[in-house]
Parts: structure tokens; sequence; C-alpha cells
């Protein structure tokens, strides 16, 4: 078995086993997160782009799987998180039982997602993600059902408007491939296949305004799930996105339309970012955070896209994104891992009960300073790569005002972490129950991770342009 | 025949109008199932009798009995449908744009034979006869494969809404039927007839229109009539025996499919042997899909952790 | 078999009104469906050429079948518990 089909068939496999034997769930995923290590190891050491064609049949007959630098890059994230969250879910006795079989099914709906190069297997991806995370979702009990029901409702209505494209699409090209279709003649109804397909993308990513769902659903599941949820589900949808606006239908990209999406990637900033200064909840405060920090990420489309997606600095911005998704994948989880902790350790997450709990559980508020500082674009973070990389092409390109998003967003961020950082490191002594040190190490790691992204820049970046849109020009 | 066509067309807009904004919830079910009939029968006439069988079973009639459980279950709890009869501009005018992009998108649209002649080409090799199951069950078995823990998946997510916790508990709510009824009668009668078919299906689907997932609904309904006659007792919605029957199907189809790595690729099938491996697949893929389908309308538990 | 296909746009926009603007959350699903059934009407007579409909979109369609009945049972689940809980067929903030 060859480390790429490895890395689809572990989750699968083990989803199914899990339903089988629900009660050893936890164990089952520590077997796939240890497993799954080594074939993403194998995988990078390569230093290539593997593909693969299920069946021998290869595009347009058949479906094409290829884990190029990006696809590789969110499995490697993805993983980091799962295993965190498993580490924390497994001594949950108050999580239920189908929690496991559904994390590890929307895990593999995400690797099927990151490595698939066929629009309507795509849609399968998408779907079995969204039912599992609706479903993870309302594992958080009574209270969470009506959050549950209206992300499900967006998410149907997004992905449905995805298929009607995905149809439009295949009808004019007789194609499904993301390759085949770059090297196709571009038809009238591309506009409208892209519009549909983008406009049903945007709905799964949460961007603004059509993010109304994402905080309570976030907030209402439990602390694993919301991990999962806020620092891998949306980000499935975007590198959808990015497929298609930078590698099957490039041409389709129409200034005004790329300009449009960073103004709602703006507004998602500036409204999920004072929103969150509303919140009295930490889990509130995070849910709101994600969506401004999705907002960062709708910038790449008029900075790397377009008439400026010939020029040398698009590397640049195409590269920052990503990082800004890995980085924020990785912070947010340790943040929401960090909530979960403290919800055991004092029975809330109002910022009031969290006063002076640094003294307690050190290790968690430290954890949560340094996804903090990811989150604000702080040096040395991931996220301070991705805004840096973001920065210089929006200064290289003219476009300045998106520099100015970038550095408000962050000022916010810092104004709206500061409230929790302000509650743990009071002057008080809190009254609370212990916490496993192993337990508060988790969310640590993950926040280490993040801002390791950063001080190892150089080669993640030389990773993630393997197989990127527009090398092959560049070499030429 | 246009005359057929454009009636059969209206009588489908009038139906989805009437199940979409009619009133009364049971009314607009109703003419849901009506409309799943009708739409099953413009696929026979577009010459895609795999699709009419599917959308006959799947989308009009296991649809439909869920719906329609569901309208029961909403009534006995309270829970009526609000009454609204104003129109909301800016949604219609939202949907609107859409369907107009989409009508100018489908008439600017020159129709072509798509991958039909390519398919035609390959299908020796792919050890099946109709082409409609080459496509699903060997050129693009990694979606088929998905698609089947797309089901498991949204059963799964219906545990964590079983009343009062008790996931493990009986499947639905508790059914009374009396032992004499009509539904009864036609419960006794129905199993053997169900099983016939529906095994008839998947052996068909080979050469002839057909198919697991046409198939499985089938047995799933059978199961679910004698369920709701009160025949059978309903299983638990996560009984062990049963868990091994949801999984079995997704997992034999993934593990043929690594064994495949041993022939060149992962989910391939030598043409020797494709037609074994596929109908295998697609015996025990049937008796998952059956068992997902039959609880998933049966619902969450909804006896409240008595047994 | 142009008509089919016009249809099928047709459907998909009343499906989408219906999805959006109802308050009923049954409503919606069985909206919902509608939508579904209507993209699946328009890829498979955009698909039909000299009496027959190309097999490709015809297996895609029957695995959207498939995972349109999974998302309506989850829809369903969630609706009924819901109902259970609220003794209401609406989502809070959408009430007026």
């Amino acid at each position: 078995m060859t480390p790429l089909i490895a890395l689809l068939a572990l989750p699968l496999a083990g989803a199914l086993m899990a339903v089988a034997v629900p009660h050893r769930g936890a164990r089952i995923a520590g077997v796939v997160v240890v497993a799954s290590a080594g074939a993403l190891i194998m995988l990078v050491a390569q230093w290539g782009i593997p593909h693969a064609a299920p069946g021998g049949w290869g595009a347009p007959l058949g479906i094409m799987l290829e884990a190029d630098g990006l696809a590789l890059a969110f499995m490697a994230m993805v993983l980091a998180v799962m295993a965190g969250v498993c580490a924390t879910a497994a001594p949950m006795r108050e999580l239920p039982t189908p929690f496991w079989p559904l994390a590890l099914l929307a895990w593999a709906a995400l690797n099927a997602i990151f490595v698939s190069r066929d629009l309507f297997n795509l849609y399968v991806g998408l779907e079995l993600l969204t039912l599992a995370a609706v479903a993870l979702v309302a594992t958080g009990g009574d209270k969470a059902l009506a959050a549950a029901l209206r992300y499900l409702i967006f998410a149907l209505t997004g992905s449905i408007l995805y298929l009607a494209g995905v149809v439009l699409v295949y009808s004019a090209h007789g194609v499904l491939d993301v390759s085949l279709l770059a090297a196709t003649l571009p038809a009238p109804t591309d506009r409208v296949a892209m519009g549909l397909m983008t406009a049903g993308l945007l709905i799964k990513t949460a961007l603004f305004p059509f993010h109304v769902w994402l905080p309570p659903a976030h907030a209402a599941a439990p602390a694993p799930a919301s991990a999962m949820l806020s620092a891998l589900v949306p980000k499935a949808s975007f590198v959808i996105l990015l497929r298609l606006w930078f590698e099957a239908m490039p041409d389709a990209a129409d200034d005004r339309l790329l300009t449009a999406l960073a103004v709602l990637g703006a507004l998602a900033v500036g409204h999920g970012g004072i929103m969150a200064l509303r919140q009295t909840r930490l889990k509130q405060i995070i849910a709101y955070s994600t969506v401004a920090q999705i907002g960062y990420l709708f910038l790449v489309f008029p900075l790397a896209g377009g008439d400026g997606a010939a020029q040398p600095w698009a590397a640049g911005a195409w590269t920052g994104a990503v990082f800004q998704a890995l980085s924020h994948g990785l912070a947010k989880a340790a943040m929401f891992l960090c909530a979960g902790l403290w919800i055991i350790a004092v029975g809330s997450d109002r910022l009031e009960d969290l006063r002076g709990l640094a003294r307690g559980l050190p290790m968690t508020a430290m954890a949560f300073a340094l996804a903090a500082i990811t989150l604000m674009g702080l040096p040395p973070s991931g996220g301070f790569t991705a805004k840096y990389l973001m920065m210089t092409t929006a200064f290289a390109s003219g476009q300045v005002v998106w520099a100015l998003v970038l550095a408000g967003g962050g000022l916010l961020a810092a104004a709206y972490l500061y409230r929790p950082m302000g509650a743990l490191f009071a002057r008080e002594i809190p009254a609370f129950t212990p916490v496993p040190r192993y337990l508060q190490a988790v969310p640590l790691v993950l926040a280490l991770l993040a801002v390791g992204m950063g001080v190892l820049s150089d080669g993640l970046y030389a990773f993630l342009q393997l197989g990127r849109p527009g090398t092959a020009e560049e070499g030429l | 025949m246009a005359v057929f066509d454009l009636a059969l067309c209206t009588l489908i807009l009038l139906a989805a109008l009437a199940a979409v904004a009619g009133p009364g919830l049971f009314r607009a079910v109703v003419f849901f199932v009506v409309y799943g009939v009708l739409i099953a029968l413009a696929w026979v006439r577009l010459g895609a009798p795999d699709v009419a069988l599917a959308e006959a079973a799947i989308g009009a009639g296991l649809t439909g009995v869920l719906l329609l459980g569901a309208v029961g279950r909403l009534s006995r709890a309270g829970a009526d449908e609000p009454l609204t009869s104003r129109i909301d501009w800016p949604v219609a005018l939202a949907a609107g744009l859409v369907g107009a992009m989409l009508v100018w998108a489908v008439l600017s649209l020159a129709p072509g034979p798509g991958l039909a002649p390519a398919v035609a080409e390959i299908l020796p090799q792919t050890g099946v006869e109709n082409p409609v199951t080459a496509v699903l069950l060997n050129l693009r078995a990694w979606d088929t494969l998905l698609e089947s823990v797309v089901l498991l998946a949204a059963l799964i997510g219906l545990w964590p809404l079983a009343r009062g916790g008790a996931w493990q508990a009986a499947a639905g709510p508790v059914h009374h039927a009396l032992p004499d009824g009509v539904l009864a009668g036609f419960g006794r009668l129905l199993p053997p007839v169900a099983l016939l078919v529906g095994v008839y299906l998947v052996w068909a689907g080979a050469y002839q229109p057909g198919g697991a997932f046409q198939g499985g609904t089938v047995l799933a309904a059978a199961g679910v009539l004698c369920v709701m006659a009160g025949l059978v007792r309903a299983p638990g919605m996560a009984a062990p025996l049963w868990r091994l029957a949801l999984v079995a199907g997704p997992g034999l189809f993934l593990a043929l499919g690594v064994a495949g790595m041993a022939f060149g690729g992962f989910l391939l099938f030598p043409t020797a042997l494709a037609k074994g491996m596929i109908l295998a697949i697609e015996m025990v893929l049937t008796l998952s899909i059956a068992v997902t389908l039959a609880l998933m309308v049966l619902g969450p538990p909804e006896g409240g952790g008595a047994q | 078999m142009t008509v089919y296909a016009v249809t099928g746009a047709l459907l998909v926009a009343l499906g989408l009104y219906g999805l959006i603007a109802a308050r009923g959350l049954l409503r919606r699903v069985v909206a919902f469906n509608v939508v579904g059934s209507g993209v699946f009407l328009m890829f498979g007579a955009l698909g039909w050429y000299e009496g027959h409909t190309d097999p490709v979109p015809q297996a895609l369609i029957i695995t959207g079948i498939v995972v349109a009945l999974s998302a309506s049972a989850l829809a369903v689940g969630l609706v009924v518990a819901h109902a259970r809980v609220s003794g209401g067929q609406v989502l809070e903030d959408d009430a007026p």
C-alpha cells in the first residue's frame, strides 16, 4: 500500500471499526494517528508530488488523486490537530460514544478532499464532511440542536449550489478533472458555473455574510469537536476554492469578482473582530475569531489571482494565504482545547470564572498566549509569516488597501484576545479542579507548532511550492 | 411525444409547487411523493431506467416514508407548522435570479455525447455490461465507496439524537399495530417478495437496470414495513450484530480496494476477476445499505431509555 | 429534451426559495429535496444525446440521490429532536 492510499484508507478503516466497536473508539483513533504519521513522514521525505488513479483508469473516466505540497501540508495540519483532539477527548467520560466514529469520518473526508482532483468526487467528500460535522455539533446535546439544524440548512444550500455548478461544468466540457479543465477552452457557461460553485463554497467556508451559522455551532459543540470544526472544516471548502480559481479555471477570474471576494473577506475581519469583542463567553470569542480569521484568506484572490497571477509576487500571496489557513488551524485548535480543559477545571467558560487560572494551569495559559500571538500575527509565529507574505505582495502590487485590512485585523485580534488573557493572568487565587499535566501539554504542543511554522518558514515555503499553480510558467 | 413531455413537465412543476408552497404539511409531503413518481417517469422518458429505479425507490419511496413519519412525530410533539402566506420578495428575487441564470446556461449548452463513447469502448474490461454499473462500481468506485460511507455517517449522526441519550435502544417510536389489521397482513406477505425483488435487482444490475442501492432500498422498505406493522420488534439502533451489518459492505469494498494494490492500484479490479469482485461487493453492500436505510427511516430511539 | 433541463432549472429556483424562505423546518427539508432533484434532472437532460443519456451523469445522479437521502435523514432526525425539546418547528430567531 502506498503512503498516499494509506492516508485515505486509515481514517476510513478506523471509522468503520469505531462503528463496529464504539467503546474502543479512542484506542482505534490512536492507532490511526500513529499509522498516519508514519505514512505522512514517508510522503514528505519523498519531496515530490505522489499521485494515484483509483481503478487504474485515470481522468476523464476515472478519478485522479494527487498530493501536492498544498494537500500534504493540510493533511499534516489535520493530523496534528486530530492527534491533539484524540489525546484530550480520550479521558473525557461525558463525551458521547458516537463522537469517535464521527470524528474519524470527518478526518477521512478531509483527506479525501485535499487530494481529490475531481469536482464531483469533491462534492461527495464535502457531503461526508458536512454530515459528520453537523452530527458532531449535535453531540453537544439538546442545547446544540438548533445550532446543528441551522448549520445543516446553510451547508445543504451550499452543497447544492456547488453541485449545480459542477453539472454545468460537465455539460459544457465533458470532464470533471481539475487539470483537464485547465487545458480546455473556456465555455460561455463557465461564469455561471463558477459563480454557483463559488457561492456554495463561500457558504460552507462561512465567509461574511454567510457566517451566521458558525459561532452558535462551534460554541455549542463539545470542546474537542469545536476544535475540529473551527480549525479544520472551513479549510476544506477553502482548498476547493483555491483549486477552482487558481488551477481549474484561472481564466474565469474577473478583477471585479476577485475584488468582491476580498471585500467580503475584509468585512469578515471587521465584523468577526467586533463581535468577538462583545462576547462574554470564551468559546463564543474564539468562534467569532474564526469568522475574522477566515476573512484574511480571501485577500488571496486579488493579490495572487487574475492579471496578477503571472507576476513574481503572486507566489508570495498564495503561499501567505496557505500559511494563514494552516497556522490558524493549529492555533484555533489549541484555543478550543484550552477552553475545554478550563471548562473541566472551573465548570464554565465565562470570562469572570476564568480569572487567575494561569496560576492553576500555567501550561494551558502559556498555550493560549502563544496561540493568541499567532492569531494577532506577531513574530515569530506562522501567522506573522502569513501576514508578512501577503503584505509584501499588497505593497509590491500597489494594492495597499489590503495591507491595511491585515494590519487593522491584527489590532482587532489583540483587542478581543486581551480580555480572556487579562482574565487568565489576573492576580487572583482561583478555585478549580486539577487537570492532569499531560492534558495541559496537548494544546501547548499545538500552539508551539503554530509558532514553529514561522520559525521554520523557509522549509515550509519551499515545500508548498511543490505543484503550486503557476510554477511551471515561472520556470520558463 | 412533445405534447407528452410538456404535459409531464407541467405536472412536475405543479406538484413541486404544492410540495414547497402549498397549504398543509401532510398534503405537501403527499404531493412530494407524487412529484417523485413523476420525476421517475421523466427518467424513463430520458432513457435512464437505472436513475428511474433509484428515484422511485429512494427519492420518492424512502424519502416519502421518512417525511410522512416525521409529520406524525411532529404533530405528536405538538410542533405544528407555522402559518405563512406572505411571499419573501428578496429571497424570491435571489432564487429567481439563480433560476434565470440556469435556464440561460441550459439553453446555451450544445448537446453532445459526453463520455458515453469512451465508456462504451472500455466496457468489456470492467466486468459488467451495464455502463451505469460500470461507472459506479469500477470507473468511479472511489466515489461510490465514499458514498456508502456518507450513508453511514448520516445514520451515526442519528445516534446522539436518541431520547434520553439511550442510543443503543430500539430504533424509532414504539409501533402498535392490530395483529389482524391490513398492514399486518400486507407485512406478512411482503418480506419474501421484497427479498426476491431486492436480490434480483442487485444481480440484474450487472446486465440491466438495477444495482446495490436500488436493491438495498427494496429490502429496507420491507423491513421498515414489518416493524411498522408490528410483526417484528424494531432492532436496537446500535445492537452489536447490526453494527457489523452496517460496516460489512463499506468494509469489504475498502478491503478489496486495498487488495487491488496487489494488481497494480487502489480499487483496481483486474478484468478476469472484476465480475466476481464487483458482484461480491454489491451483494454485501446491498445488505449494509438495507440495514442502514431501514434504521435511518425508523429514526433515533424514542423510547427514552426504557429498555 | 431541453424542456426537461429547463424544468430542472425552474425546480432549482422553486426549491431554493422554499429552502431559504420557508419557516417550517420539515418544509425546508422537502424544498431541499426539490432543489436536489431539479439539479439531477438538469444534469440528466443535458446528457441526453440521440436517444440515450450519458452513463456518467446517470451514475453521478444515483450517487447524488443517495447522498440527498442521507442528508434528509439526518435533517429529519434533527427536526424531530428539536421539536421534542423546543415544542416548535422553527429556529428561534427566525420567529417574528
